[in-house]
């Protein structure tokens, strides 16, 4: 083989073997994204990020009440971005036998001078109670319209399923509300003034 | 070949390769030669440790005192977040790219990088990366503030510089993934003929393994970054709990680039460092094929180790326990590594000038920083631990006493060959020891105030650590200020002011890049160089050097 054809084959490799290493690069930069959905997935089959959503339990088919067992429900609630809302359980903790169905009340009042779409987002610790706490009603799984000024009583009804791991005896409840104003009005109207900073 | 040559340099003797370097300001620009690339990525790389450094000292200066004395908290954090973005991104991500561009071709006998123009472009995308990152510290609401690690929600207050700091992220990654591209094809496409994968320059395996990673994870960070540009801008939520995303998704994403990337800023240190203990102990470097094994073994772990970064973030236990073993596991091969730099120096005929001091004190500092790491990794403690200076002092010993001294002490090592000028070695140990004594003056008292509760990121802190902060403090500017010694002895040799260096330069340098005249020519290895030579049987254990040496009997 002449040097020259030589020099010429080894740029076309090289080449070639760039082009495969950017072709590894895009799919890392795939895989990032994929991350989101893989991580969802995981947190969902394990509960392990205290999610609780779309965990609606059947309100027909209740197991049977264990009432050799008292599990105590707290509840703790935050407003994220320190808005200036009220957001308050009724009660701050129930006790409750696993199976039973139980209903609780929250208090929310928006005191901004404006209407506002609030979400609740809710969290479970223990991470291994998470997938236990069924709920049949929850003002968290949809957007809550405030108008200004407005006050709510919203319910969550709610069951601790009997096969609750046995060393857990209390099992926290967070709701967190956050603003979801601007990213709703995007999925029902398009947006007239995206600029909020 | 070799029969070739004379040929081979008649056909081609019109062809502008083989002529010197352009002349003027455009011959940096449009240079396509690893050599001057590989100058700008150093001088990039200094430039950038002096900012950075100057950071640094706004840190320092305002944590002299508890209270606030010199810049208000936002300013702090800034200063804090920025400094950290650029001494990684633009100090010792370029060094170690700017050490590969010089070395990997000489090392391999290869003519050139092997993308010589993606090369060029790789380098003259980081001063615009930087530009724009610097740029934010004048814009409304600053620069970024958040961390380096850029967790959002806090990282989505950053007022108009956002953007700006995603877009230097993405040119920043865009940067080291072609060098990184560059130096996988360069390895394993052009190395000269017999030289196989395992005679290879340690060096060189070290890159080799550290462009895998920077390919791998450097597109996982452009993508998390995307995301929070998303987030902010395009009403996505992947990290807004409001939307049905997840904070702690992102903290996820991040470190599953971000723990390789610390791997990405220590494995060429380790290269240097085996390139130079042998040469002033004498004797070829001990097990060099268990070192290319640990060094490929510590990349794997890197991958499955993400999240002893978020112990206290609320994992389960079995996680904990996961990410707690894994992490404990790469003190194997790291510990291989160092038993084979000690056994290496073990009867040697030592001889201490300026790379191997550095080198010396990189090997017992790093291990230092090694053994803090591995407290970092137990998830007990590193709840107590976690986001205090301990944190601060660990990567701090393994990010400046490891891979900036081997940065230090490669440039001391390989000067010689680049500029055909030996350094002044009195003003090298002077430098080496004020570096090295000032380097733990700052950061050890770190480990005492860490573990004593004093938070990092804060500018203000309880009066009990305030004579810890003060010796830091003195400590940081006493070692930058010894840095100028540096700076200015290199550039007497690239000013050519000093005693003319030889060939080999030094006595028991072996490899390739010494077969080659000093100052290296603009164009080395036109024609590849062959391998029946000594040089390369030379970095081994089982070759000629080590034989002259009785090993140890109780070994």
């Amino acid at each position: 083989m002449s040097e020259e054809a030589q020099d010429g084959g080894r740029k076309r490799s090289s080449r070639q073997h760039g082009l495969r290493l950017v072709v590894v690069v895009v799919a890392m930069f795939g895989f990032g994204f994929a991350l989101g959905p893989i991580y969802d997935a995981l947190c969902k089959v394990t509960g392990i990020n205290g999610k609780t959503s779309g965990m609606q339990a059947n309100a027909e088919a209740l197991p049977a009440i264990d009432t050799s067992r008292w599990v105590t429900v707290q509840f703790i609630t935050t407003v994220n971005g320190g808005r200036p809302w009220e957001f308050r359980p009724e009660v701050s903790e129930v006790r409750v036998h696993p199976g039973q169905l139980s209903t609780v009340s929250f208090h929310a009042k928006n005191t901004e001078g404006r209407d506002l779409v609030a979400q609740a987002v809710p969290n479970v610790a223990p991470w291994n109670a998470a997938k236990h706490l069924r709920k049949t009603e929850c003002f968290c799984f949809n957007n809550q319209m405030f108008k200004a000024g407005e006050s709510k009583e919203m319910p969550v009804r709610f069951m601790i399923d009997p096969a609750l791991p046995a060393d857990v005896d209390v099992v926290t409840l967070s709701y967190t509300f956050f603003d979801v104003t601007e990213s709703a009005a995007h999925k029902t109207a398009p947006a007239k003034d995206p600029q909020q900073s | 070949m070799a029969s070739h040559d004379h040929a081979h340099d008649h056909a081609h003797g019109h062809d502008d390769h083989h002529h010197g370097p352009a002349k003027g300001l455009m011959r940096w620009i449009k240079t396509t030669n690893h050599k001057d690339l590989g100058t700008l990525y150093l001088c990039f790389s200094f430039t950038m440790f002096f900012i950075g450094g100057l950071m640094s000292l706004v840190i320092r200066a305002e944590l002299w005192h508890p209270g606030l004395q010199f810049v208000d908290p936002e300013f702090f954090n800034q200063m804090t977040t920025l400094h950290a973005l650029v001494m990684i991104f633009g100090g010792v991500m370029p060094g170690f790219t700017g050490l590969a561009n010089w070395m990997v071709p000489m090392q391999v006998g290869a003519s050139d990088m092997a993308l010589p123009r993606v090369n060029n472009w790789g380098f003259w995308i980081l001063p615009f990366a930087f530009t724009l990152l610097l740029s934010t510290l004048f814009m409304p609401g600053g620069g970024p503030a958040g961390g380096w690690t850029m967790y959002p929600p806090l990282v989505l207050q950053t007022g108009e510089g956002f953007p700006f700091l995603i877009f230097a992220i993405h040119l920043m990654g865009i940067s080291s993934i072609t060098g990184a591209i560059n130096v996988v094809v360069t390895i394993l496409n052009l190395r000269a003929p017999g030289m196989s994968l395992l005679k290879m320059p340690l060096f060189c395996w070290t890159w080799l393994i550290t462009a895998y990673l920077l390919i791998a994870t450097m597109p996982v960070l452009a993508g998390a970054v995307t995301m929070l540009l998303t987030d902010k801008y395009f009403g996505t939520t992947f990290f807004s709990a409001g939307g049905g995303g997840d904070p702690v998704l992102f903290q996820h994403v991040f470190w599953f680039f971000g723990h390789p990337e610390v791997y990405i800023l220590i494995l060429p240190a380790f290269g240097v460092v085996s390139t130079i203990i042998p040469t002033f102990a004498r004797k070829s470097l001990f097990g060099y094929d268990s070192m290319v094994y640990a060094t490929a073994s510590i990349a794997f772990l890197s991958f499955i180790v993400w999240a002893h970064h978020m112990f206290t973030v609320g994992m389960p236990l079995a996680g904990e326990l996961f990410f707690m073993f894994s992490t404990m596991l790469i003190a194997v091969p790291t510990g291989v590594k160092v038993f084979n730099w000690i056994a290496t120096m073990w009867r040697g005929s030592m001889t201490f000038e300026t790379p191997m001091l550095f080198a010396i004190a990189f090997v017992f500092l790093f291990s230092i920083g090694g053994f803090s790491g591995l407290m970092l990794a137990i998830a007990p403690v590193d709840f107590q631990y976690h986001d205090t200076y301990f944190v601060v002092a660990h990567f701090h010993y393994v990010l400046v006493p490891g891979a900036v001294f081997s940065i230090i002490a490669a440039v001391y090592y390989w000067i010689p060959k680049w500029t055909g000028v030996m350094y002044n070695e009195t003003w090298g140990k002077i430098h080496f020891w004020l570096s090295a004594i000032f380097i733990n003056v700052t950061f050890f008292p770190q480990h005492f105030s860490g573990l004593a509760g004093m938070q990092r990121r804060v500018p203000d802190y309880a009066v009990q650590f305030v004579d810890f902060n003060m010796i830091s403090t003195i400590g940081a500017f006493v070692f930058f200020i010894a840095q100028f010694i540096f700076i200015f002895n290199m550039i007497g040799c690239m000013a050519r002011k000093g005693q003319k260096a030889t060939d080999r330069v030094w006595e028991g340098a072996h490899g390739l890049e010494w077969t080659v005249p000093s100052p290296a020519p603009y164009h080395t290895f036109e024609d590849p160089p062959l391998m029946t030579d000594t040089e390369l049987t030379a970095v081994h254990d089982s070759g000629a050097g080590y034989s002259d040496h009785q090993p140890p009997k109780h070994a």
